[in-house]
């Protein structure tokens, strides 16, 4: 790859990867934090809210991101009369999106544990929310660390669908630098490199946390 | 101090206890024994509603069981539950494990629950091993530190699933130790076992359970030496026989 090329553009190809990024770990934020309490709302002993719960994860894993996220940021303004900032509508139409998925993460992740946890809880006098605080919940992060990577490196690729609502993210940039070079490939390699540079470093960064956690 | 009455439990179409009267005394020692399917485990376990029971009533120290909520917390907390499988807390160590229950449930301050669950440990023999993580320790070990954390609630009464059945069988005697101390410092205790010479020796009764009822109870040395049943008979000279 030509240098020149690099050195005029790669400025604006690391703005867009800045913007990924942030949309990004926002979303996964969002998504990590409610698809805790939709794991946990899943295996609710009440039956109207592991319903509805249900309900919820199977119409946001059943229907596609992008319709969702041009639903919330532009169908459901519109319909409702609201100004809002694209970049943050974006935002919770990705931890929405995530939490779905987050959230059958923290079920099965629950449910892959020994019944006798939960029992062994209880027969001490632990309530369900105790049981699930303090013996549940922290057994069951250590086992979910390897798909929640799956999905904040899934998240983070999935991000490149905001270029349909004109937010300058690195797929779009790349769009951009290809079509004013005329250079379609330099340009979409180095988005690629990026893309890869990020995820990489995720999943590495991850790697080191799972085994800090690991019970010896 | 346990009264059960009528007790009945059906899974679906399966009926696992047909009708289970029994009485418990404060400071009695009752084993539980009979083949494998006959429900003593499950009778142990609607004792603190880990098991829903279908019919039938059960009194705690004179109070009827709460069917949930706060009030269930509470007599769990008073009744001492052991595993088969121990179910220690793999992400604490033996002293957490034991500090767990006071310190989550009764609210006890940290360093208090430190001392009593080290006491505990000791008495159990397993004061240098507080720091070791469950997988660390042997079967016979984690069933030692199980035992203290149930008795780290200061427990009425103590309810024992097959204590010794998943242990290696040079492990099974350091466990009924820790348990013959309990009895003998006055512990109520009920415990479903394969062991018939712990039941011999340590059981002031002796139930015989098959088919979901109570073929026939008493004093070990009637029931080992003259059952009345042929069933009992039957199932003894099976067990006895090695």
């Amino acid at each position: 790859m030509p240098p020149d090329f690099l050195a005029q553009n790669l400025p604006l190809l690391l703005k867009g990867a800045g913007m990924t990024l942030r949309l990004a770990f926002l979303a996964f934020v969002i998504g990590l934090v409610l698809g805790t309490f939709v794991g946990l709302a899943r295996l609710s002993p009440w039956r109207p809210l592991a319903l509805l719960t249900t309900a919820y994860v199977e119409v946001l894993r059943g229907t596609p991101l992008m319709v969702q996220l041009l639903l919330i940021v532009f169908g459901i303004p519109q319909a409702l009369g609201l100004q809002v900032d694209e970049f943050r509508a974006a935002v919770v139409a990705f931890g929405i999106n995530s939490s779905a998925y987050v959230g059958e993460i923290v079920r099965a992740g629950i449910q892959s544990l020994d019944r006798g946890q939960m029992e062994a809880a209880r027969s001490l006098g632990m309530s369900y929310a105790q049981a699930m605080r303090w013996v549940i919940l922290p057994q069951a992060l250590r086992r979910v660390i390897p798909p929640l990577v799956n999905e904040g490196v899934t998240l983070l690729k999935e991000t490149s669908v905001v270029a349909m609502i004109a937010l300058t993210d690195l797929t779009r940039s790349a769009q951009l630098v290809a079509s004013r070079t005329y250079r379609p490939f330099p340009a979409y390699l180095t988005a690629a490199a990026i893309y890869f540079a990020m995820t990489f470093t995720f999943s590495r960064l991850a790697a080191l946390v799972e085994r800090r956690l690991r019970v010896e | 101090m346990i009264r059960i009455e009528g007790l009945h439990k059906r899974f679906g179409k399966l009926h696992v206890l047909k009708g289970i009267d029994l009485h418990v005394r404060p400071g009695e020692v009752v084993c539980i024994i009979g083949p494998s399917g006959s429900g003593k485990s499950t009778l142990l376990r609607c004792i603190n509603r880990l098991e829903e029971p279908t019919e039938g009533r059960i009194y705690i120290a004179g109070r009827p069981l709460p069917p949930g909520g706060r009030e269930l917390d509470q007599v769990r907390a008073e009744l001492g539950m052991v595993f088969q499988r121990f179910h220690l807390f793999p992400h604490m160590t033996a002293l957490e494990n034991v500090m767990s229950g006071p310190v989550i449930v009764k609210g006890m301050d940290r360093a208090a629950a430190r001392r009593l669950a080290l006491e505990l440990l000791a008495k159990v023999g397993l004061q240098d091993k507080a720091d070791a993580y469950p997988a660390q320790l042997s079967g016979g070990q984690q069933q030692r530190v199980a035992i203290a954390r149930a008795l780290a609630m200061e427990p009425k009464a103590m309810l024992f699933d097959e204590p010794t059945s998943a242990l290696d069988p040079e492990l099974v005697g350091e466990v009924l130790a820790v348990m013959k101390d309990l009895a003998r410092e006055g512990m109520t205790m009920v415990v479903v076992t394969h062991e018939m010479g712990f039941a011999r020796e340590v059981a002031d009764r002796v139930i015989f359970m098959d088919g979901g009822v109570i073929v026939e109870e008493g004093p070990p040395e009637v029931i080992f030496t003259s059952p009345r049943e042929e069933r009992t008979r039957a199932f003894l000279s099976k067990v006895l026989r090695v």
